[in-house]
């Protein structure tokens, strides 16, 4: 019960201080927090190994394996594209 | 590797990843910070690959190919315009791999016989149902986005009811797979919350008219780190669990300024099927009013000699592909001594700050970038206002007809200026179906065509003038 109610105070006060980060962000980079905030919850990447790799029969075997490629391609696509977005804010176009 | 580096290194990338939003306060440094952020990704997934539980590593190599691979493949090829799509996809694999990780670890649990702890048996199951809707709900909004399924609301009669049973078949079902835990209980109860949670992500999602998704997808976003936070709890990650929270109120918060960019609450948006085939009352009639058609050439001319310049662009813009074109419009403008700024709503875009990213590709500085707040008051001492594929945005309805369904939306204050130039395909309503006084005001003219060809027209005269 105290692991729960530690896990819980840091789910808390985590969530407060998103909210503090995020209302920083300026509206022109909305979209590229939201992939990378996408990319980021692909963070249950480490759950899908843990059970991909578990050894706890073919079922979970199977589902960690479904999980790891869902997570990966929501962990590399996520920062990947959020890269190519950022590198196309300039400040001064580029010379044509 | 021992118990105490893996928790530091797991503290270590939660930090990147904080830092990492940090810096993306500003555009100097977000480049920096996204990447922060991924290496305390890699980080993370290494500490966990050297854990003592993972024992055999033959599966693993194969899903991290894999899934590399295509995620590298769709963040390559993706259209800076289908970027809504991508990420509605991205949410729904997040989602899904949070309730194949839920339910494999109930049945790891029912494997070995043992009882898990009365709340990782709670946890199991919302993980397993935030993480389903997360999944069905994100792929029926890509549909949407992809429009391989009607942008309009799917409605049937006691909608809201169905749901509403649904849901609470499956509080049921999960209350009894915690209560009978697992080495007594059969699994097809866990089948069928994945299943029946599945069904309530469509149906929560297709009632939801096309223009309203943007505040879906954040949603979505907002339950994909809910999902995260959910798994954490199920294994016992603190990392997932703030990386979770982090991303679940970055989706909440993206939800709430969409929402008031449009005027709405979020529960109106959710269940309010708005832009349903009914249509909305209170249309002020055009009857009587007359509009001012203006010719290339004219534009043209009040264009170049304009001190002023702010272009209001729309989605209708980034339709036509018309960015690149109005920044040549823009480069010429300059040229001859105005000054060209963007005033950007918003809800401008299919996603929050879309056309921002639109503009970016086609190299438009940032620093002529200008948001809702930012240039309001400015359009009183603009000489020409450049309106391209924008309606409801730009309608002052919103500020002085209460009878308007748009009453109280802020707008951007366009009517203000000396002259507008208004490009529009045909007189059509906007999204919403309400009728645009900007277009009768007497300062206005309208430029009627395709986005794409007018601006190359304007172009070419301004080249000649």
């Amino acid at each position: 019960m105290e692991a729960l109610l530690a896990s819980i105070v840091v789910f808390t006060l985590a969530t407060f201080l998103g909210v503090e980060l995020i209302n920083r962000v300026p509206t022109i980079l909305h979209t590229p927090l939201m992939s990378g905030a996408n990319a980021i919850s692909g963070i249950t990447i480490i759950g899908a190994l843990i059970v991909a790799g578990g050894g706890h029969g073919w079922i979970s075997t199977v589902l960690g394996f479904l999980a790891v490629v869902m997570a990966m391609i929501n962990v590399v696509g996520g920062y990947v594209v959020t890269d190519r977005m950022l590198r196309m804010f300039k400040r001064k176009p580029e010379p044509r | 590797m021992p118990a105490w580096l893996a928790e530091i290194s797991y503290l270590v990338a939660a930090v990147c990843f904080i830092l990492g939003l940090k810096w993306l306060s500003s555009p100097t440094t977000a480049a920096q910070g996204n990447r922060l952020s991924g290496a305390g990704m890699a980080l993370a997934i290494v500490v966990t690959l050297l854990d003592r539980e993972v024992v055999s590593y033959g599966v693993i190599a194969a899903g991290v190919v894999v899934g590399s691979a295509l995620g590298l493949w769709m963040a390559r090829t993706v259209k800076m315009t289908a970027m809504p799509q991508m990420v509605a996809l991205l949410n729904g694999f997040g989602g899904g791999a949070s309730l194949l990780v839920g339910a494999a670890e109930f049945l790891k649990a029912a494997r070995a016989g043992t009882v898990p702890r009365l709340d990782t048996a709670i946890t199991i199951q919302l993980a397993v149902l935030v993480g389903a809707v997360t999944f069905s709900g994100s792929v029926a909004a890509w549909a949407k986005l992809e429009e391989l399924m009607t942008g309009r609301p799917i409605t049937f009669p006691w909608q809201k009811t169905f749901n509403a049973l649904l849901f609470l078949a499956i509080a049921g079902l999960g209350t009894w797979l915690i209560v009978a835990t697992p080495p007594r209980a059969p699994h097809w109860p866990l089948y069928a919350v994945a299943v029946l949670s599945l069904g309530l992500g469509v149906l929560l999602v297709i009632p939801i008219g096309g223009a309203d998704m943007p505040v879906v997808i954040s949603l979505l976003n907002s339950y994909s780190g809910i999902a995260g936070a959910m798994t954490g709890f199920v294994i016992r990650n603190d990392e997932l669990i703030i990386a979770g929270a982090l991303v679940g109120s970055s989706g909440i918060i993206l939800s709430q300024i969409m929402c008031r960019a449009m005027n709405r609450s979020l529960a109106n948006v959710l269940f309010g099927a708005f832009g349903g085939a009914g249509g909305t009352a209170a249309v002020k009639s055009a009857e009587g009013l007359s509009v001012r058609q203006v010719s290339p050439d004219d534009a043209a001319v009040q264009l170049g000699y304009a001190q002023s310049v702010i272009v209001v662009p729309g989605y209708g813009l980034a339709v036509a592909q018309g960015q690149h074109l109005v920044r040549e419009l823009a480069d010429l403008l300059e040229k001859k001594g105005g000054t060209v700024k963007y005033a950007i709503h918003p809800v401008a875009g299919r996603m929050p700050g879309h056309m921002n990213v639109l503009l970016a590709e086609a190299n438009v500085p940032y620093d002529k970038l200008f948001d809702m707040d930012q240039i309001n008051a400015e359009f009183e001492r603009t000489d020409v206002v450049l309106v391209i594929g924008a309606n409801d945005v730009v309608n002052p309805a919103a500020r002085t007809d209460a009878a308007s369904p748009i009453y109280g939306m802020p707008i951007l204050n366009v009517d203000l200026a000396r002259s507008i130039i208004v490009l529009k395909r045909g007189m059509g309503t906007g999204f919403a179906g309400i009728e645009n006084e900007l277009f009768y005001n007497p300062k206005t003219g309208m430029l009627f065509g395709d986005a794409k060809s007018s601006l190359t027209r304007l172009v070419a005269e301004l080249k000649a003038l």
